[in-house]
Formats: C-alpha cells, structure tokens, sequence
C-alpha cells in the first residue's frame, strides 16, 4: 500500500473517528509526523478540513460525553485509551462502534464459535431470528416445502425456549 | 513444580519437530476471553479484579488434572521470574509489567498457557512445533469448551466473544506461525512478502509479538481481524498462504547455494566460529550468527549440530535465562561474557 501523500510505501494506519464515523489514513513515516503533528497544533484530533466544521465538532463533543449506564466509561474515555470498560459498551455505544469495527475487520456480524451457554440462552433467540429470516425468504421464493420445513424447526425451537426455566419469551 | 526447574529443560514447541520445522518454529493460537458479569480490565476496581482471578484460577486448577497445569501468581513473582516467563513464550509483557491481581497458568511441557487478567480476563494460547494450525485449534477450542461449562463468557449474537479492544472482538482468536526466514531478508526479498501479506489482511511480526523487533530473521505472520470470518476461515487463509511463504525462502534459499556456494559456506562457518569462540558477545549478534547457523545446518553445510539445540540457544542466550543459569543477577556488560561462555559450553565438540 502506497502513502496517501506521498509514492513512499505507507507503513502508519490510522483509523480516526470523526461524527462517529471511521475513517482510514494511510502514510509514510515522515508524511504520518507531519499529520500527526498538523493535528496537534489545531489543538485536536480531527483531520485538517474536518476541524474547521464547527457543527461536527459540537457534535463530537456531545459524542464524548456519551456515557455507558452500566460501567460509566465515556466515548472519549474509550477513545483516549483505546480499550471498553464493559461488556454492555458494545451495546451502549453501538452506533460509534459500528462504523470502527467495519473498519477493522471489513464486517460487522460474526460468524464463529457460539458458546454452548450464553446468558438468556440467547443462542437459540439467535437461530430464531436466522431462521424466521430464511422462512421469508423462502415464503416470497415460494419454496413451500422449504418453508414447511423451517416452520417446523422454528415451533420446536420456541418450545424449547419457552420451557427453559427462567426465560418468558412466548411469542 | 517450581519454577526454578523449568531452566533444566525447554519447552516441547522448541523441539524442532513437526510439519516444515526447517522454517516454521511454531504454531501459536490464542483466545480472548471476558467473563460476562464483570467490567473490563480498565474500568474493573481491586475487588472486581480479585474475583475474576478466583474464578479463573479455580477454573484453571480444575483443568490441571487433565492438562498438568501448574498456576502462578504472577504478583508475586520477581521482576527476573517474569522476564523469564516473557523468553520462554508463557507470558506476554503486557501480563509482566502490568498491575494488580494476575496470574498464569501453564502445562509442564509448556505448550497450553492461561493468563489471568492481560488485557481480557482470560488469554488461553496454545503452542506448538512446527506447522500445526489444526491441533492447536483442537486444543484449544477443547479447552475453551471446558471452561464454558463452568463459566459465562461475554458474548453476543452480533459482535460474538466481546473484549476490552474492539480489534480482538469476534471470535477473539489469534493464529501465529512464526517463521526463520534468513534467505528473504538476506535478498531482501522479505518486503514483497509484508507487502503481499498486508494485503490480504495479515499481520507481520516479531519474535515477542506486537512491537517487538524482527530478531534472528524470525517473523510471526498472523490474522488482523477477527470478526465476520469463522475460526476454521481464519485458520484457513493462513494454512493457505504459509506454504507460498515457505516455498519462497526454500528457492531463495537455493538460489543463494547456486550462486556462491562457498561464500554462503563461508558465512555460516565464521558464524559458527564466532559464536563457539567469542569471548564476550551481544544478544544482537548472538541472534543474527545463531540464524545464519541455523540456515547452514538446514541447508547441510554444517554437520555436527542438531536443530533443537539451536533453537534453544536462541531462548537461552537471553537476559533473564543466563541470569538463571548462573543464579546471579548480572549487568548488560557481565550478560556478555556469559553468554559467550554459556555458547563456547554447549557448542563444544563433545556435545
């Protein structure tokens, strides 16, 4: 990968959120300093042409203050050091962080290991969720014998999660 | 077991065995893992930290039947027992420089190693020799299935396993195998494979990992991301571009034979003498000759020195292990002189 700047190979990766939006910043090690430090003598870390957007700054600002009910980290907090205070901040903050983890990883679903125990056997509520997805769509391709066929797997699975002791989800 | 005893023997991953060990040193998988009803590490107080340390090391001595696995308190441990731990590849820096309630556990043959309180709650890392992406992911997710039984981990249906760095979210899976790649940096070749590598999403780095120097031509090449792609696609995009880097320093290698022989014969011969002689020396020297030495015995220019002892010199020759070996503590300046002895010592004809 090239600078953005400049035809050197870029060897600094920047991922800056800016109105909770990421955006990638790819330089040499000299053009990164010249960015690095252009930024700091604005007296701030957004990127030149952005810092002058008065609006996106008071919107940056009132994103700071955002603060997660369950641990009380703040966006800036979690900005500044680069590491979440909880769990529940990927819920609480769930609009900033999309657009990073996209960023990051190019995807926002996982797709992976499920622990064969979650809290509120929230892995079946998740095959529910896969599977009445797919009855649509089988529905609207008029694939009836497919659909019959997940209908049955979605009864059984609300069964299933309907006698599990503590969990009420009737539906 | 105490820890002392580990310094008669190394670990099982430095063996030189298995699939491609010409190349490949090691196999390395790790998870992240968070207990769901307790904040992260940053905002989690004394208190929060000391439970998380209960249950896990509980968990952890319920393992140990199965996996022999010894537990340290690494609080107590001093500032030399945890370098060491740091050399031997069973704990990570962030682990030995970091504050408060912390431990790890690791099995004896040093291969399954459970750090309590790193960056997440739990680090479980599973090391093996040579190029064996499948068996490390076999233990791992076994043990990471044993530990689910008993306890909740942080999880849900979009972001999967969740951690303190979004980077790690997902799967929560590291895979590393880290490779002797003399012949690529000598042609400095090396940098069309980063070059390749970034661009299909993996990470190259250093023998101790994140923001450690590339020393003695050992490279660790390992995924970047870790959510939307399963662990086996993961395992697979590595497992499918290791042989292109190995098949790569294997004709650079040959090359480098084709086109002077007795100059590369030469080079790995005068390594082999410094380092047999040398009076005093530095860890940097010591890990560049070991290298070329390492490359010679593998290309069949020097006869009478097997892989493993080579690949233990490497661990060996540094800071803390000679501190060790000679049951002292010793300044930058006294660490050369051992070193040197301890080399002249184990390469000596006899052995």
């Amino acid at each position: 990968m090239k600078c953005q700047t400049c035809p050197s190979p870029a060897t600094l990766h920047i991922t800056e959120i800016v109105k909770g939006v990421a955006a990638e910043h790819h330089f040499c090690d000299e053009c990164a300093q010249q960015y690095l430090s252009q930024a700091e003598a604005k007296g701030n870390d957004l990127p030149p042409g952005v810092a002058a957007d008065e609006e996106g700054e008071s919107k940056l600002k009132e994103l700071d203050q955002l603060a997660c009910p369950n641990c009380g980290i703040t966006f800036k907090e979690f900005r500044k050091q680069g590491r979440l205070g909880c769990p529940h901040d990927y819920v609480a903050f769930q609009e900033e962080l999309l657009p990073l983890l996209e960023s990051i990883h190019g995807e926002t679903q996982h797709f992976g290991k499920v622990p064969k125990r979650t809290p509120d056997d929230s892995r079946k509520q998740y095959r529910l969720i896969k599977l009445r997805g797919e009855l649509k769509v089988a529905i609207a391709e008029e694939s009836y014998e497919q659909a019959a066929k997940l209908r049955d797997e979605i009864q059984q699975l609300e069964q299933e999660t309907q006698t599990a002791p503590a969990e009420e989800e009737t539906e | 077991m105490k820890l002392d005893e580990l310094i008669q023997s190394s670990g099982e991953w430095l063996r030189g065995e298995g699939p491609e060990a010409d190349i490949v040193i090691s196999t390395r998988i790790r998870l992240a893992r968070n207990l769901s009803q307790f904040p992260f590490l940053t905002r989690a107080d004394e208190a929060a930290r000391v439970e998380i340390e209960r249950i896990l090391s509980g968990q952890i001595a319920r393992l140990a039947s199965r996996k022999s696995l010894n537990y340290f308190d690494v609080t107590s441990l001093q500032r030399l027992d945890r370098q060491f731990l740091v050399e031997r590849q069973l704990i990570s820096r962030e682990l030995s420089e970091g504050q408060g309630p912390r431990g790890v556990g690791f099995s004896t043959a040093e291969n399954v190693s459970l750090m309590v309180n790193e960056e997440d709650h739990l680090r479980i890392q599973v090391l093996r020799s040579g190029l064996a992406l499948e068996s490390c992911w076999q233990e791992i997710n076994q043990i990471d299935d044993l530990l689910e039984e008993q306890v909740c981990f942080a999880f849900n249906e979009q972001l999967g396993y969740l951690t303190a760095c979004p980077t790690n979210c997902g799967t929560g899976i590291r895979v590393s195998v880290m490779l002797h790649l003399p012949a690529l940096v000598q042609t400095k070749e090396i940098q069309k494979v980063f070059q390749a590598l970034h661009k299909i999403g993996l990470a190259v780095r250093g023998l101790y990992g994140e923001g450690s120097q590339a020393m003695g031509d050992f490279y660790q090449i390992s995924n970047q991301t870790t959510l939307g792609k399963s662990e086996e696609q993961l395992i697979k995009n590595l497992k499918d571009v290791i042989p292109n880097i190995i098949g790569y320093e294997r004709r650079c290698r040959t090359a480098l034979v084709k086109e002077n022989r007795q100059g590369l014969h030469d080079q790995v011969s005068r390594a082999y003498g410094i380092l047999k002689s040398a009076q005093t020396i530095t860890s940097e020297e010591t890990m560049q000759h070991l290298s070329s030495l390492r490359m010679g015995i593998n290309l069949g220019l020097i006869e009478d020195l097997p892989i493993p002892t080579v690949n233990e010199l490497f661990i060996f020759t540094q800071p803390a292990h000679l501190q060790k070996l000679r049951h002292s503590s010793l300044d930058s300046g006294e660490r050369n002189v051992a070193r040197a002895s301890y080399l002249r010592e184990r390469l000596a004809p006899q052995n």
